[in-house]
């Protein structure tokens, strides 16, 4: 059966990891190297790096950091973070990336979902959609009746908003050719008070590729009502894990007594 | 010494296959060029992307009649993931081109009235083949040490239908029972990446290169 996946994320700033990581016996908390060492051996089912600077100049930085990963874990790892073109996933997935994730080059040219998938395939291309639930009256879809239900797509790292509805997106998403998205709730993230299971249940259940959901994981209840009542195929955490306030193992086994599909 | 040939054919991530062959002891060479695959003992053809593109990069590089020459004559082949696609001749996926045509079968699409999700991206269970009649007894040398029910890492929409159901020496469940690791005389395919598989799937690259 295929098992849910548990994938830790790290997030980079000029090569380093910038949010903090209190892993017990790790050297140099700044390498993602080390850290992606370690979840790798705490058998992690993925892993994502998101490069927070994401400016022209880090680019050489990250393409080398990608190469150090690459030849350094034995699992899949997705990169995302200022992907702009074409060019860009190509180096990526040359230096050793499994996948690309694209956030707001895909809402401002969501031809580049299309020419990524048919260049590449599907299966390495994915889009990340950062949500933020709005009012009925502040914002609506076109032609659709208001609904408390609803969700606004934001870009640059959450500082713009689109006219953009995160269910539509992820369909539109979809259908232009994304592998999988990687769905995170702006109104939940950093809050430890669980994941958005409103808004990773309606996408999950609107779209026919895999769903990873983000934002909000600060419990082992958490886990399980994302991937078993929102229905997410995977779901990501950062701080829980950094802190190590429960380690992978724990997440796992405490799915797999509940009767979740983990690989441990 | 055995020396690995990796087929590079601009198809995406030969380095992770190069360095887990490397971190278990093997030679290898990331190679384009048919006479280095003539002078390696052993082929690995990895790839992800889309059947019509890898096809027409092997052909333009002059890989694809090498491939089959290399492998008539016995070589030791492994296939993974595109790469074991391609060794089949159709493929639901291809407008137009034919693959490799080594065995028989057809590659087919998840079909999503199955109810699950495509691409099939994760890790699932191998289960083994039992008692399989045309091979020489025993279990697939490829498999050997792994155990029924280990987790291995798969990412793909497509999945390989073999004519000759003797040749499939594990499957993987996804809406049903699907061909994950095959195996006829000199040519053995996965669909999985053994190289993003972290323990099991160094223990079936290290049985490769022991083969």
């Amino acid at each position: 059966m295929l098992a849910k996946r548990i994938i830790p994320c790290l997030d980079i700033k000029e090569g380093r990891v910038v949010k903090g990581i209190k892993f017990l016996g790790l050297r140099d908390a700044g390498s993602p190297v080390e850290v992606a060492k370690i979840y790798d051996k705490q058998g992690a089912d993925e892993l994502v790096f998101l490069d927070i600077t994401a400016s022209y100049e880090n680019r050489k930085t990250l393409i080398d950091l990608v190469e150090d990963i690459a030849t350094n874990i034995y699992m899949p790892f997705t990169v995302g973070g200022g992907i702009r073109d074409i060019q860009d996933i190509r180096d990526l997935l040359n230096a050793g990336a499994d996948k690309i994730s694209i956030n707001t080059a895909a809402v401002k040219y969501p031809e580049l979902i299309n020419q990524a998938s048919s260049k590449f395939g599907s299966q390495c291309i994915v889009v990340a959609i950062d949500a933020k639930s709005v009012q009925s009256t502040e914002y609506r879809v076109q032609s659709e009746k208001p609904r408390t239900n609803q969700w606004q797509v934001y870009i640059n790292g959450g500082r713009t908003p689109t006219e953009l509805e995160a269910v539509n997106w992820a369909k539109e998403a979809a259908r232009l050719g994304a592998g999988e998205i990687l769905l995170t709730s702006m109104d939940y993230d950093g809050t430890k008070d669980g994941y958005d299971l409103a808004l990773t249940k309606a996408v999950s259940e609107a779209v026919n590729i895999p769903v990873i959901a983000s934002g909000g994981a600060g419990s082992l209840e958490h886990f399980y009502q994302v991937l078993v009542n929102a229905r997410a195929d995977a779901a990501l955490a950062a701080s829980i894990f950094h802190y190590a306030e429960y380690s992978l193992k724990e997440v796992k086994e405490f799915l797999r007594d509940k009767g979740v599909a983990i690989r441990l | 010494m055995t020396r690995i040939a990796i087929i590079d054919y601009g198809m995406g991530n030969i380095h992770s296959v190069q360095k887990a062959l490397e971190s278990l002891g093997a030679e290898t060479i990331v190679t384009a060029r048919p006479e280095d695959i003539k002078k390696s003992q052993k082929l690995v053809l990895p790839g992800v992307g889309a059947f019509d593109d890898a096809v027409a990069e092997l052909k333009k590089q002059g890989l694809f009649d090498a491939l089959i020459d290399e492998i008539k004559n016995k070589k030791i082949f492994l296939g993974i993931c595109l790469g074991m696609q391609l060794l089949f001749k159709k493929s639901q996926e291809a407008v137009k081109a034919n693959g490799l045509g080594i065995l028989d079968g057809e590659v087919k699409r998840f079909d999503k009235k199955m109810n699950i999700k495509v691409p099939h991206m994760g890790w699932n269970q191998l289960k083994k083949v039992a008692g399989r009649r045309s091979q020489v007894a025993g279990e697939c040398p490829l498999l050997k040490g792994i155990p029924d029910g280990a987790y291995v890492y798969f990412c793909h929409s497509y999945y390989p239908e073999p004519k000759n159901k003797d040749m499939i020496c594990a499957t993987t469940n996804y809406g049903g029972d699907f061909a994950a690791v095959v195996w006829q005389g000199n040519v053995y395919g996965t669909q999985f990446h053994p190289e993003k598989s972290q323990e099991i799937g160094l223990r079936i690259l290290k049985n490769f290169i022991c083969l």
